[in-house]
């Protein structure tokens, strides 16, 4: 295939995630000038490995190269994020992160969203979860991969994701509850 | 099963991607664990909380421009040795050309250009027609019903098809009101996925554009053009199954 032609396909290909791939970004180095950064990196990264590309779901295959560029990115910058341990165990465990247990009954969040005067918060609370939560609540919430997805793009198991995203957000209940009664110590 | 256990299975369940095992299990537990049946309530509510409230960064407008620039610059390495020498000649001025080209289709894409508008509107005009609950205003899976349906509704021939046998079953018809005039809306399945289909005569004069693919608000659009007619499809369904219902569009084309 000529050079010409490639680039053409790369760009119809890769072009259309552009605003995933940089949320994916912006999410996981919370930052817009970084995300910006490791989003020209990974699709130059991308650009690079299209020959490997066999027409399976794009959008799994670029976030899955902006996630790692992520991660590397991270390791040399903010490499203090990549050490929290993560309880992966699907019949939970006693992880430092899973060590949450069932909520006190006067911050039972079930009713938050109901309650929730500022939507803000939402953004706040997902930022505070650490990186390996945040990743799985992003690309399931706001980028709707299914489950299948999520563990091409992160790496994982399929019951890891799902354990994960449970956890994700059952800790993100508790920062919410945290935000709305106004603390900025819950983390 | 015990509490520790629903816990994940409970997000799956939240996330539909339980299966029916799982599913079946975790209802018996949930009867009798009020504890799990608040859990699940938290984990929806969660699960809302981010898909409708947290933020969707767009990128930025000059992102495009500079990932066309770098690609530029470093243009794929076809030969093992030398390659930097040779790439100054004649390989780079080819790979130059076509990463210009790249950076075209990306500067298009981040303007707000009519096209950006229009798949806004797709996503819109999809949204309303599954809120009102009145998706298709005729309601068959025959093409030969559904298309005259549109006569005198719209001024021009409908293109149906029927692509049942490619896993598109047509559920039916609808009006609807896109780029500023009436249109014929198509109603296809996908699984359990509702693919609207916006077909209207390409304007006098446009040049009618390659196909393109949109994410509009975790919608894929997908619009394509054919005979003179443009084609607007959107789904929540994944993109590459709308590129696949455009492929079957245009091998098809529109029966007369």
């Amino acid at each position: 295939m000529s050079e010409q032609t490639n680039a053409w396909r790369f760009g119809e290909m890769a072009l259309p995630h552009l605003d995933s791939a940089y949320n994916l970004a912006r999410w996981l180095t919370r930052d817009d000038h970084d995300a910006q950064d490791v989003t020209q990196e990974a699709f130059l990264r991308a650009f690079r490995s299209f020959g490997g590309f066999r027409g399976e779901n794009a959008r799994p295959w670029l976030l899955a190269i902006v996630r790692n560029t992520c991660y590397t990115w991270l390791k040399q910058h903010r490499q203090a994020e990549l050490e929290v341990p993560y309880d992966d165990d699907i019949h939970g465990g006693e992880g430092r992160v899973d060590s949450i247990g069932a909520f006190a009954p006067d911050t039972n969040p079930e009713a938050i969203l109901a309650r929730l005067d500022d939507v803000r918060l939402v953004d706040e609370a997902l930022q505070r979860l650490p990186v390996g939560y945040r990743e799985v609540m992003v690309l399931r919430d706001i980028e709707d991969l299914s489950y299948k997805e999520i563990a091409t793009v992160a790496g994982l198991p399929i019951g890891t994701v799902m354990s994960r995203l449970a956890r994700a957000r059952k800790l993100m209940a508790m920062h919410l509850v945290t935000l709305r009664d106004g603390g900025s110590d819950g983390v | 099963m015990e509490c520790k256990e629903a816990l994940a299975l409970l997000s799956a369940r939240v996330d539909g991607e339980a299966d029916a095992r799982g599913a079946e299990a975790l209802d018996l537990h949930l009867r009798g664990c009020a504890d799990c049946r608040a859990q699940q309530a938290t984990l929806q509510s969660m699960r809302e909380a981010v898909s409708l409230h947290a933020t969707r960064f767009r990128a930025p407008l000059e992102l495009a421009d500079r990932i066309g620039d770098t690609m530029r610059q470093s243009a794929p390495r076809s030969g093992r040795t030398n390659s930097r020498f040779w790439q100054g000649a004649g390989a780079g001025a080819a790979a130059t050309a076509a990463l210009a080209m790249v950076v075209g289709i990306g500067v298009a894409l981040t303007r707000p250009s009519h096209d950006d508008l229009l798949a806004d509107e797709a996503v819109a005009n999809h949204v309303r027609s599954l809120q009102g609950g009145h998706v298709v205003e005729v309601a068959s899976s025959d093409q030969h019903a559904v298309k005259p349906w549109f006569n005198g509704k719209v001024d021009y021939a409908a293109p149906v098809l029927d692509l049942t046998a490619e896993g598109f079953p047509l559920v039916g018809g609808r009006l609807d009101y896109f780029d500023d005039r009436p249109v014929a809306a198509l109603v296809y399945g996908h699984r359990l996925h509702t693919i609207n289909v916006f077909a209207l005569p390409a304007k006098d004069g446009m040049a009618i554009g390659s196909a393109r693919g949109f994410i509009r608000h975790g919608f894929a659009v997908e619009r394509w053009s054919k005979d003179g007619m443009d084609f607007w499809a959107v789904s929540d369904a994944d993109p590459t199954t709308l590129v696949e219902l455009r492929a079957l569009f245009m091998a098809k084309g529109s029966p007369r």
